[in-house]
């Protein structure tokens, strides 16, 4: 074959994916939050870990969270493909193909788990497997598009990095680090309906069941409101942990009070309400929920400092 | 007709390549500063010298030489 033709050939195949492309699958937004997590529950463990073990445990968990993104993305390319939100992911973009997802997904996962286990121990590990399982197979596959409770079910998943932080440290599960999975798992529903009530998704049309369309606005108002108030005690309640203090309890008590008031706001409010102010209500406790997580997270790096530091 | 050596491919592909070999780099060097670690952390290098329970006379401690060993 001569030079020229095999550079038309060459020229003639398709778009040929670059590392942006693949890194996308990986969902970077969501390994932020996973990352930021994670590091709290490993920071704040009663046992030291060498800083690069740290690292290492906190880039395995990062890239496991990636590789779960990818399997998702993977699965879900037929709806991805018809949400405006999502068509322009790589695969429904055309910019990488399923198989490819599918085996960086699968490599990831593998080396992710590998990695912890040998850097630190199997149930930090175990925890890791189970997160990327539950996400790509339980919410993704089973749940996803079988019921509106999909989001409770799919929070569960975001809220494990906590606790593989803190088993990295500890090599086993306490009630702080449960606590610090309840919080994140409680505070996720009320967080996406309150979004869903002001923003116009395309979720129904392709065919995934979202509460806002199934049981209609009031019961997801009611929802708001029900999800909040046993978040509302997970939240103080982790402040009298060991992992607590006068610190924490300063900001939870501020910041539930606040995200409370807004989800009751919520809840006492119909739609006509709601549309004569354009959803200021559901807004501003969308953006509170946001600072919520932040803060309480925060809040407990402080703590840990604070101890470190004899105070 | 000469033949390039570098083809438009090598150009197309150089990101994806060049991002491969970082990754590489990286896997490296995580494993490499694991096994730092790891052995810096057992304190006692014996622990590790000894793994095979092979007597090694080179890492005995000299004063258990000099009064026999401690068995």
């Amino acid at each position: 074959m001569s030079d020229m033709s095999l550079h038309e050939t060459v020229a003639e195949t398709e778009y040929e994916a670059q590392m942006g492309d693949y890194f996308a699958l990986l969902k970077p937004r969501v390994m932020s939050l996973v990352v930021f997590t994670a590091l709290v529950g490993l920071i704040v463990a009663p046992v030291g870990v060498h800083p690069f073990i740290g690292f290492v445990a906190i880039l395995c968990i990062a890239v496991g969270a990636g590789a779960s993104g990818a399997l998702n993305m993977w699965w879900d390319a037929d709806i991805d493909a018809r949400m405006r939100r999502t068509a322009k992911r790589p695969i429904p973009d055309g910019r990488v193909k399923p198989g490819e997802a599918l085996g960086i997904g699968m490599a990831l996962s593998g080396f992710s788990i590998v990695l912890l286990a040998l850097a630190t121990n199997f149930v930090a590990a175990g925890l890791l497997a189970f997160t990327i399982f539950f996400y790509a197979v339980v919410y993704s596959m089973w749940l996803k598009r079988a019921t509106p409770q999909n989001i409770v079910i799919g929070g569960a998943a975001g809220s494990f990095p906590p606790m593989i932080g803190w088993a990295v440290a500890t090599g086993g599960v306490g009630i702080e680090s449960i606590l610090m999975f309840a919080l994140i798992f409680m505070w996720t529903p009320p967080h996406f309906w309150a979004l869903a009530l002001f923003v116009k998704t395309d979720y129904g049309d392709a065919g995934v069941p979202m509460l806002t369309e199934t049981h209609g606005r009031r019961s997801t108002r009611n929802h708001v409101l029900a999800y909040c108030l046993p978040l509302v005690a997970v939240a103080i309640g982790l402040g009298f942990t060991s992992i607590g203090g006068w610190v924490y309890l300063t900001v939870a008590v501020f910041f539930n009070a606040w995200f409370l008031k807004g989800c009751y706001d919520i809840w006492h409010r119909d739609e006509a309400q709601a549309e004569a102010d354009k959803y200021k209500v559901e807004i501003q406790t969308f953006k509170v929920s946001l600072y919520y997580l932040f803060a309480h997270f925060g809040a407990l790096l402080i703590e840990a400092a604070l101890r470190s530091g004899g105070l | 007709m000469a033949l390039r050596v570098e083809h438009e491919l090598h150009n197309r592909r150089r990101g994806r390549n060049t991002g491969v070999g970082l990754l590489l780099i990286g896997f490296l060097a995580i494993v490499f500063g694991l096994t730092i670690t790891k052995v810096l952390q057992l304190g006692d290098a014996r622990k590790f010298e000894t793994f095979d329970h092979v007597a090694r006379p080179q890492i005995i401690p000299q004063d258990e030489v000099e009064t026999g060993g401690t068995n």
